[in-house]
């Protein structure tokens, strides 16, 4: 029934990530195996964003404040049980509680849009004031100590559900990221595809409209936040994962920043676009995190600074409206012979 | 009793801190209905520019009550021509650009200074009130801070140019008709805006030190205050540091700085619900 609505596009999008989770592990060394790995997993944070502000249209700068909760809640919970299945339950629950809560408060509230994005990027901002004041024995929840700015190292990683002993190896957890992300790439166009989806792009375009139509505004924005939190949430279980660290950068401007620059570069209100931006923006990182010529802040507020102001749609349906535009010439010249003949 | 005292200085010092480090942000947001990302780096730029000009023999009270304002003012002209003047009527993508911009900044001083604290050392010295000690300068700051609200209210409600500025803020196509210059005024508005948070910044380098990410620091409570506030630039920026300013410090005496800090978001958080327009969207409607 969903699969109609279904576009080609996201079909090679999703054969795309199969081949990529099938054909690396057999073509890439383990370090660059390990890079693809939380590549993948920050695409599924940029996915988050990407539902929420371009499908949303609820402008949230505080997507790394859920980030962060998933990860310090993967952390404290793996640390105390021993065993991540629990963990990773939870890094996508306290993150939608929290982002049903705060949402609770915005949109029940009628805030703007400007006033949203100030309140989630305070929100992140006390988030990391609050961890890094957390070092010494007193701030600890269990057996697991927050650290403050130091972090909590040595984190438990994945382990087979039932089976603490048995760990993923490097490889292993690939695949399961990879998994994670075409679900929640596929699940998302679904979920888009459906009433509910529809709505929520409607209440994008016209709120009063939708109002007016009988539909509450309010808790479909709140139920998409939500979402969008769960997946923050998730994607933050799994970069703990990835270092077996967790320090309060998750929660810093830093990361907040990239996750809005990867949906800027990659395109608003497209899926694909999200996910072709973070891997981008995260292999240029990597790359000037290698060179000392310039600083990262600087080259990535000149990159946001220039699409902002010079391809404000972002890299995909930019080049969408291109193809459009190229095809109509190509058929201009040609429906003007016809007519000649 | 003297802990009372120390107390009531310490809340007065909280409330005119937050009116110092949000009164440019809401006269750029209030009359241009710009918000500005970079506000943090402006206050960052702003202490800078004290701490260098200081180290350069400068006399410290020029560093910071002429050098920094004037150094950030020109900064905020030039934004305003180069990025926010394209971006007119675009609400989102000028809380974009002005965060690209403020990375910018972060990047472009980190590559310069380096990232450490800075500082210089708080003139005046302290005077004693029983067991403690109080520092002179950050009584000064209150006397400041009242000043700078007088004086804008002065110029917002005598002056010819305040009576343009709040035309303008009203309804610019009316203001146009009539032969005032919009982007003008709104390119003076924005200089302005950012001289004062210049002035902050070099204010408050003595007291906090500055370091590349600073602004971080100040942005989240200075848009706070200023959304909390509402409409009205100097009503609202004064009544919603009055309250935040009070409820962060008590929290700060009973529990730790960054309790202080989250009850402050908190209590916005449950304004803006009962309030959702601000405070000057209910009371005080019609004033400055």
């Amino acid at each position: 029934m969903i699969l109609r609505h279904v576009s080609p596009g996201v079909l090679v999008t999703a054969a795309v990530m199969v081949t990529v989770a099938v054909g690396a592990p057999l073509i890439v060394d383990q370090f660059q195996l390990l890079q693809l790995t939380v590549f993948a997993g920050m695409c599924i944070l940029a996915l988050s964003l990407g539902v929420v502000w371009g499908y949303g249209g609820i402008l949230c700068f505080g997507q790394s404040a859920f980030f962060g909760l998933g990860a310090y809640t993967y952390a404290v919970t793996a640390v105390n049980v021993g065993e991540s299945t629990l963990a990773i339950a939870l890094s996508l629950v306290v993150p939608a509680v929290f982002a049903a809560l705060l949402g609770y408060f915005m949109f029940y509230g009628r805030l703007s849009d400007v006033y949203l994005g100030v309140i989630t990027l305070s929100v992140t901002l006390i988030f990391f004031n609050l961890t890094n004041s957390t070092a010494g024995d007193a701030y600890r929840i269990g057996r697991a100590r927050l650290n403050g700015f130091n972090g909590m190292p040595s984190l438990p990683t994945f382990n087979v559900p039932g089976t603490p002993g048995r760990l993923l190896d490097p490889t292993e957890t690939f695949y399961l990221v990879m998994a994670l992300l075409l679900i929640v790439y596929v699940g998302l166009h679904a979920l888009l595809a459906s009433h509910f989806g529809r709505v929520v792009v409607a209440v994008r375009e016209n709120e009063t409209r939708c109002e007016l139509l009988g539909y509450d505004v309010r808790r479909h924005k709140l139920l998409i936040f939500t979402l969008g939190g769960a997946i923050a949430g998730l994607a933050g279980s799994l970069f703990a994962n990835w270092g077996a660290f967790v320090s309060p950068n998750v929660f810093s401007l830093t990361t907040t920043s990239q996750i809005i620059i990867w949906v800027i570069v990659g395109g608003l209100g497209t899926l694909v676009g999200p996910i072709i931006g973070c891997v981008v923006m995260q292999y240029l990182a990597t790359e000037l995190g290698t060179q000392q010529l310039a600083n990262t802040s600087l080259i990535f507020g000149i990159i946001f600074l220039a699409f902002v102001l010079l391809v404000p749609r972002g890299i995909v349906p930019s080049l969408a409206a291109l193809r459009a535009r190229l095809s109509a010439a190509r058929a201009r010249p040609a429906a003007q012979a016809r007519r000649a003949a | 009793m003297d802990l009372a005292v120390v107390l009531a200085l310490e809340i007065l010092n909280g409330i005119a801190t937050l009116v110092l480090i949000s009164v440019g942000l809401a006269i750029i947001f209030g009359m241009m209905r710009v918000i500005n990302l970079a506000h943090g780096e402006f206050l960052m730029l702003g202490g800078y520019a004290a701490i260098v000009a200081t180290n350069h023999g400068v006399n410290i009270w020029i560093a910071m009550l002429v050098v920094s304002p004037i150094v950030v003012g020109i900064l905020g002209v030039v934004a305003e021509r180069l990025i926010i003047r394209v971006l007119y009527g675009r609400m989102i993508d000028t809380l974009l650009a002005t965060w690209g911009l403020s990375l910018f900044f972060i990047g472009l001083v980190t590559t310069i200074f380096g990232n450490t604290v800075a500082g210089i050392g708080a003139p005046l010295g302290g005077f004693a009130v029983g067991r403690y000690s109080i520092s002179l300068y950050r009584l000064l700051l209150v006397g400041i801070a009242a000043v700078i609200l007088l004086a804008l209210y002065a110029v917002l409600r005598t002056t010819r140019l305040g009576l343009l500025a709040r035309g303008t803020m009203e309804n610019p196509n009316m203001a146009a008709a009539l032969g005032v210059s919009p982007p003008r005024v709104y390119a003076a508005t924005f200089g302005v805006g950012a001289a004062l948070t210049g002035l902050a910044g070099g204010l408050l380098a003595p007291i906090s030190g500055v370091l590349p990410t600073v602004g971080a620091a100040y942005v989240a409570k200075a848009f706070i205050t200023v959304i909390s506030g509402g409409t009205a630039i100097l009503a609202g920026t004064a009544s919603a540091a009055l309250l935040f300013g009070t409820v962060n410090q008590l929290l700060t005496y009973l529990t730790t700085p960054v309790i202080g800090e989250a009850g402050l978001l908190a209590a916005a958080i449950l304004l803006l619900r009962v309030l959702p327009h601000g405070i000057t969207g209910k009371l005080f409607r019609g004033s400055l």
